[in-house]
């Protein structure tokens, strides 16, 4: 109330013309300061490369040779004809089908298997959430020496008798590694937040439930999962969106192997721009690489209306 | 979409430094800082390069010259993206297989007036280097393969190595599965191959005559006869002799893991001093007869670095003919006078004049340089995917080379 009658006080004595540096004025410059750093490192970072990015795939860029040459729709037109992209789309589409489905499937049954009051709980929520906190390269690395022909993981198998294939070097069982890796490695954070979703359901529900006569797995589909589906869209959008940004995974366990089975498409933009030196035909594949998350994540966000239970 | 956001920064930040760098000030006085890339952060190499930019430094006060070892599995990506970035060294090492690429590319200043008695540089060490008769990389290293042998394992497993005639692929194969299957370790592993950088490869289908592609460099020879009988001998004594490791299977000659190993001579420096007893001998004779061949390394002046001027007189004084003698104690110099067992063996008392002889001298003269050619990473990449299907049991050799071909010419004929 104080605040209101200081505001306009000076305002209604005043007799001259309205000074430039009013209040308003300059709580709205207190608060423009206050945003700038972010802006201006959002600006350098974020908007100018995403400019720049498009500029840079309309030009053959060539390091070496410091040729920098506007080509129009070239590089687009050579998407269009690279015998490598299908396969490359299809690596990146199972690498996603895959994390995504294992990485939320398994989060929530052991978010289930955890919520129970049981003995031991936290120590296996901890078990299971310690990977999230190491370092993806040395991770990365570990699995790599467990999946060799005569690594770790293929000597238990030996003593049991079984005779284990060469995980990262057949095309089989490359892709399939190299997802099992990073669901384990991951699998925790969502683990975490599909708990604190189940710990919000209220415990009334239930007994409603089963006051009615409904068993463990109406509950469960009936309440559990409606009421948990904000976190289940959450989870999926960071799933999505992490799936297509694996890198480190490919370049340490299969560079791309065998064969161009393992070739996802941020691997593969690594590989054009850094690698061949080819950095107009890079920036092309990060604008297809750009495009593809924002389709993914605004058709995720439009479906929230068909699934997502507040949003009905 | 946090790292499409941070690619595309990468992209905008090169852009950006771009256009703040570049621009020679060769021309200008004062105190001048030189950076040379290189591969190597081995402590002794390092403190030779550093003693040898001192003794510079007593007459060049101005200038003081930085050694920038970058690690190798990305070396070349590296170099190109700081190229990129406006932070081109002024100096770089360069590898065979990025070669044709930097030579070509117009990257490179002409050393002809840099480099003290060019005239007694061996030609087939130079080849890879020139463009137009002019000498655009000094090759520092010409480091020739051979076969490192563990003969305390040979002698465990009650085998001899084949000497003379009897020192062919046929026969390296035999012992090399014998010693594996009753020792328990590996039996002869191509360093640095690991079934993924196939150039490695050359050291043994070059004994079948086989090419990876023509001279001219327009025809792939994956498919032609040679290779596939190389590529078939190779197959069965990996996947029927096991006298190669298997695909995935670690191995380290140097850590007592393996019989045999090919590798450059300069890999002699990580045998232990009382570790087991070793030999190195020339590559096993294939089919086609002896041969040889050798891996490089160039030293270029980068147009776009800061200092041409002052970089190409460091560079003159770096290769001259008294420090080319002191690096070859590391790097078989390019220089007819200093390839003599003599001068090798002093600066490499790990060899005997014997192996210096029959592997480096003989082998720089008439050696064959690792396969290379421009565009390079993008022609390797396509081969290692092309070439995987063979590395696995009952895998159709000749099919598989034809698909490397299919795959890499029209790669080849850019």
């Amino acid at each position: 109330m104080t605040v209101v009658l200081d505001r306009t006080a000076p305002a209604a004595r005043s007799t001259g013309p309205r000074p430039f540096w009013t209040t308003r004025r300059r709580d709205q410059l207190t608060g423009y300061l206050f945003i700038t750093p972010a802006l201006l490192g959002a600006a350098a970072f974020v908007f100018l490369p995403l400019v720049l990015v498009v500029w840079y795939s309309l030009h053959e860029w060539n390091v070496l040779a410091d040729t920098f040459n506007f080509v129009g729709a070239d590089n687009y037109r050579k998407l269009a004809e690279d015998r490598n992209f299908p396969s490359v789309l299809r690596a990146t589409a199972f690498f996603s089908i895959g994390l995504v489905v294992l990485n939320l499937a398994l989060a929530l049954l052991l978010a289930v298997l955890l919520n129970q009051k049981l003995r031991g709980t936290t120590f296996f929520r901890v078990l299971f959430f310690s990977p999230v906190v190491v370092s993806l390269l040395a991770w990365t690395i570990v699995w790599g020496f467990l999946l060799q022909d005569n690594g770790g993981i293929n000597g238990l198998l030996d003593a049991a008798g079984i005779d284990g294939p060469n995980w990262l070097r057949s095309g089989g069982t490359a892709m399939a590694s190299v997802v099992v890796v990073q669901v384990f490695k991951n699998v925790g954070l969502n683990m975490v937040l599909f708990l604190a979703a189940l710990q919000g359901v209220p415990p009334e529900l239930y007994e409603a439930a089963r006051t009615d006569g409904a068993g463990p797995w109406t509950i469960f589909r009936r309440i559990t999962l409606p009421l948990i589906s904000p976190t289940i869209l959450l989870t999926s959008i960071i799933t999505v969106v992490g799936s297509l940004q694996v890198f480190a995974q490919i370049s340490v366990l299969t560079q791309g192997g065998p064969g161009t089975s393992t070739t996802v498409l941020v691997y593969y933009l690594y590989q054009q721009a850094f690698q061949f030196h080819a950095f107009g035909y890079g920036a092309t594949l990060s604008v297809v690489l750009f495009l593809i998350v924002l389709a993914l994540t605004v058709l995720q966000w439009q479906m929230r209306k068909r699934w997502v239970f507040h949003e009905r | 979409m946090r790292k499409t956001v941070s690619i595309a920064a990468t992209f905008a930040l090169i852009g950006a430094l771009t256009a703040c760098g570049g621009g020679g000030d060769a021309g200008s006085d004062g105190p001048v800082t030189l950076r040379m890339t290189t591969w190597s952060a081995n402590p002794d190499h390092v403190k030779l390069f550093d003693t040898i930019a001192a003794e510079y430094k007593t007459t060049h006060p101005d200038v003081t010259v930085k050694f920038d070892a970058l690690p190798f599995e990305n070396y070349t990506t590296t170099v190109t993206t700081q190229i990129a970035g406006g932070n081109a060294p002024d100096i770089a090492w360069i590898l065979e297989g990025a070669a044709p690429d930097f030579v070509a590319s117009g990257a490179l200043t002409a050393l002809d007036d840099s480099i003290e008695d060019a005239a007694g540089l061996v030609p087939t060490a130079t080849a890879l280097w020139k463009q137009d008769g002019k000498l655009m990389a000094y090759p520092f290293s010409t480091s020739p393969f051979g076969v490192f042998v563990n003969t305390d394992l040979l002698k465990k497993a009650g085998q001899t190595l084949p000497t003379g005639d009897k020192w062919t692929w046929e026969n390296a194969a035999k012992v090399a599965a014998a010693t594996a299957t009753k020792t328990g370790k590996q039996g002869l592993v191509v360093r640095d191959f690991d079934y993924k950088d196939w150039t490695n490869l050359a050291t043994v289908f070059r004994g079948w005559d086989a090419e990876a592609w023509s001279a001219d460099g327009k025809t792939c020879g994956f498919d032609q006869q040679p290779m596939v009988d190389a590529m078939t001998f190779l197959h069965k004594a990996i996947f029927t002799d096991k006298a190669l490791p298997a695909p995935g299977v670690a191995a380290d000659f140097f850590a007592g893991e393996s019989a045999m190993t090919i590798a450059q001579i300069s890999r002699a420096s990580l045998l232990e001093k009382d570790g087991f007893g070793w030999t190195l001998v020339p590559l096993p004779a294939g089919p086609a007869g002896d041969y040889s061949v050798i891996g490089q390394g160039g030293l270029g002046v980068l147009k776009k670095g800061k200092h041409a001027a002052a970089a190409q007189d460091f560079v003159k004084f770096f290769t001259s003919p008294a420090n080319s003698e002191k690096l070859a104690q590391f790097f078989p110099p390019p220089r007819q006078s200093q390839l003599n067992a003599a001068t090798l063996a002093k600066a490499n008392p790990l060899l005997k004049p014997e192996q210096l002889q029959s592997v480096v001298i003989d082998g720089i003269e008439s050696g064959v340089v690792k396969p290379s050619h421009t565009g390079s990473a993008e022609i390797n990449q396509a081969v290692r995917s092309g070439l995987d299907p063979l590395w696995k049991p009952g895998a159709d050799v000749a099919g598989v080379l034809k698909g490397v071909c299919t795959a890499i010419n029209p790669l080849l004929a850019k």
